[in-house]
C-alpha cells in the first residue's frame, strides 16, 4: 500500500490500512512520517487515555474492563499495549491480548501490541503517532497501556490527554517510589485489586503523596477498582470523562492544549536529537577512543562527553557548509 | 534520518478447545530469544479471532499450535478468515500433534511449515527467518 492508500484507507475505516500504517509509524519509516503529517489535521477527536503503573498491577485487565464499559456507552475503542523488548535479544512476547480476548471479535475495537524496541526515546514518538492514527481512524477512545518504570514510559504517559496511574493495595513501597515522576503526570489514580486487603491504606498513602505534589487547577481523584469484576470501572470512566471535559471545555482548555502540544514537540525533538547526535558520533568513530581514555582513567567522563559533543557540532557545521 | 530495523512479528495462537499451551509457549519464547516480536493470544481461539488478531497486529507470520486433532477442520477456516480480510501475504506454519497422513493436506492449503512434537526450536527459528515475507 502506498501512502495515499494508507491515508485514504484509514479515513475510510479500512482496518488493514490502519494496521499497516501503524507498522510504518512504529518503525519510523518515511511513509509513516508522511501519513502522520497528512492525517494530523484529522485528529483531536478521540479521548486519549494513558494507563500506567508497575508490572502486574492489572493494567491490561483494567484496559479490557474500561474498553467494555466504553463499548456499553456506545463508543469505539482503539488500544495500544506497550511491553518492554528484551534488552538482550531485542525480541518480545506481547501477551496483552490474552486479557482482552472477547474484544477481538468486536468491530468497534482495535487492539495493537507494541514492543518498546529500546529505541532512544523513540517509544514516546511512536506511541503518540499510533494514537494519532487511531484517532484519525475515528476511534472515540484511545487507551495506551505502558509499564510505568522508566523515562520512556513517563513520556508515553505524557502523550495522553488523561493519564491513569494504577496502584495496588499493600504496595506501600511501590506507592512511595511513584513519587519520582509518575505522580506529577497522572490525572487520575486508581487502586486496583481492591478486593485484596489494604486498599484503603493505599488510598490514604496516595492522598498523602498528592497533598505534597505540585498540582495545578486539576486535583486528581483517587478511586478504587476491581478490574477482574469491573467493580469501580464505571466510576473510573466517569472520572476520565470529567478530566476530558476539563481539558477540552473549561477555561483551562487552551492552556491544557498548549501544554500538551509543548510536551509532545519537546519529547519528539529530544528523541530526534538524541538519535541523530548518537548516529553522528558513532559515524565519526570518536566514541571508542574517548571511552578507552575514560576506562583507563586518563580522562574524566564529563570532559569526554563534551569532547564528543564538540565532534558532533563540528561535523554538523561542516555538513551545513557543504549543503 | 535513519529507519530502525524491524523485527519479524509473529502471531502464535491456539485454535480449538484443547487447553495445553506448553508447546506454544516454548515456541513463543524461542522466537522471542531469536529477536522476534511474538504476539501470544492464549488458548481457545476461534478462526475469526486468530485472523482478526493477525490483521490488527500486522504480523508477517502466523503459527498455529494444535493438539486436539481438529486441525483438518480448523486450519482451512483460519486460512479462509485471513483471506476474507485481505491478509494474503503471511507465512503460515503449524505445530503440535499432526499425523503424517494429514501433513500434505495442510501444506496444500498454505502451511509452508509443519512441525511435529520434539522439533528442535532452532529449526522453527530458521524456517521463520528464511521464509517470513519482507515488509517494505
Ligand atoms: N485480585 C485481583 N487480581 C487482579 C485484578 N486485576 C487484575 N488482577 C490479576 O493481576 C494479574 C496481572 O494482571 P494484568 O492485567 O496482566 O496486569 P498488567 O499490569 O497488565 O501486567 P503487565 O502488563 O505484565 O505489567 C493477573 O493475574 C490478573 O488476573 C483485581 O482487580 N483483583
Ligand atoms: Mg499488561
Amino acid at each position: 500500500m502506498d501512502t495515499n492508500a494508507l491515508v485514504e484507507g484509514i479515513l475510510g475505516g479500512n482496518r488493514r490500512a490502519l494496521a499497516r500504517a501503524i507498522s510504518h509509524v512504529e518503525a519510523n519509516t518515511a511513509a509513516g512520517r508522511e501519513v502522520l503529517a497528512r492525517l494530523y489535521a484529522r485528529t483531536g477527536h478521540a479521548q486519549v487515555v494513558g494507563i500506567t503503573g508497575s508490572a502486574g498491577a492489572g493494567k491490561s485487565t483494567l484496559v479490557g474492563a474500561i474498553a467494555r464499559e466504553q463499548r456499553k456507552r456506545g463508543r469505539t475503542v482503539g488500544i495500544v499495549a506497550v511491553d518492554p523488548s528484551s534488552p538482550f535479544s531485542h525480541g518480545a512476547i506481547l501477551g496483552d491480548r490474552i486479557r482482552m480476548q472477547d474484544l477481538t471479535s468486536d468491530d468497534g475495537v482495535f487492539l495493537r501490541s507494541m514492543a518498546s524496541r529500546g529505541n532512544l526515546g523513540g517509544l514516546s514518538e511512536a506511541a503518540t503517532g499510533v494514537a494519532d492514527l487511531l484517532d484519525a481512524a475515528h476511534f472515540d477512545v484511545v487507551l495506551i497501556e505502558t509499564v510505568g518504570a522508566g523515562q520512556d514510559e513517563v513520556e508515553v504517559a505524557n502523550a495522553a490527554g488523561t493519564t491513569v496511574l494504577v496502584a495496588n493495595p499493600g504496595g506501600g513501597d511501590e506507592v512511595q517510589s511513584m513519587k519520582a515522576g509518575l505522580m506529577e503526570v497522572a490525572q487520575i489514580m486508581v487502586v486496583n485489586k481492591a478486593d485484596l486487603a489494604g486498599a484503603d491504606t493505599a488510598m490514604t498513602q496516595l492522598r498523602a503523596l498528592l497533598s505534597i505534589a505540585d498540582l495545578g487547577p486539576w486535583v486528581p481523584p483517587i478511586l478504587k477498582a476491581v478490574a477482574r469484576t469491573a467493580e469501580g470501572v464505571p466510576e473510573l470512566v466517569d472520572a476520565i470523562d470529567k478530566h476530558q471535559e476539563f481539558i477540552r471545555g473549561s477555561e483551562h482548555a487552551h492552556e491544557e492544549r498548549r501544554k500538551h502540544a509543548q510536551r509532545q514537540v519537546i519529547a519528539i525533538a529530544r528523541a530526534i536529537l538524541h538519535r541523530e547526535a548518537l548516529s553522528t558520533a558513532n559515524a565519526s568513530g570518536a566514541i571508542a577512543a574517548l571511552v578507552e581514555e575514560v576506562a583507563e582513567r586518563t580522562r574524566d567522563p564529563r570532559s569526554a562527553a563534551e569532547e564528543l559533543l564538540e565532534t558532533v557540532r563540528r561535523e554538523w557545521a561542516s555538513q551545513g557548509e557543504r549543503e | 534520518m535513519t529507519t530502525q530495523a524491524r523485527p519479524i512479528r509473529v502471531l502464535i495462537a491456539k485454535p480449538g478447545l484443547d487447553g495445553h499451551d506448553r508447546g506454544a509457549k516454548v515456541v513463543a519464547r524461542a522466537l522471542r530469544d531469536a529477536g522476534m516480536e511474538v504476539i501470544y493470544t492464549g488458548i481457545r481461539q476461534t478462526p475469526q479471532m486468530i485472523a482478526e488478531a493477525a490483521l490488527q497486529e500486522d504480523v508477517q507470520v502466523v503459527g498455529l499450535s494444535i493438539l486436539s486433532g481438529a486441525h483438518l477442520e480448523l486450519f482451512p477456516r483460519v486460512v479462509q478468515e485471513l483471506k476474507s480480510r485481505g491478509v494474503d501475504d503471511v507465512l503460515l506454519f503449524a505445530g503440535g500433534i499432526i499425523p503424517n497422513d494429514d501433513v500434505d493436506a495442510i501444506r496444500t492449503i498454505g502451511f509452508q511449515g509443519v512441525f511435529g512434537p520434539g522439533t528442535d526450536t532452532n529449526d522453527i527459528i530458521a524456517f521463520v527467518r528464511d521464509n517470513a515475507p519482507n515488509r517494505a
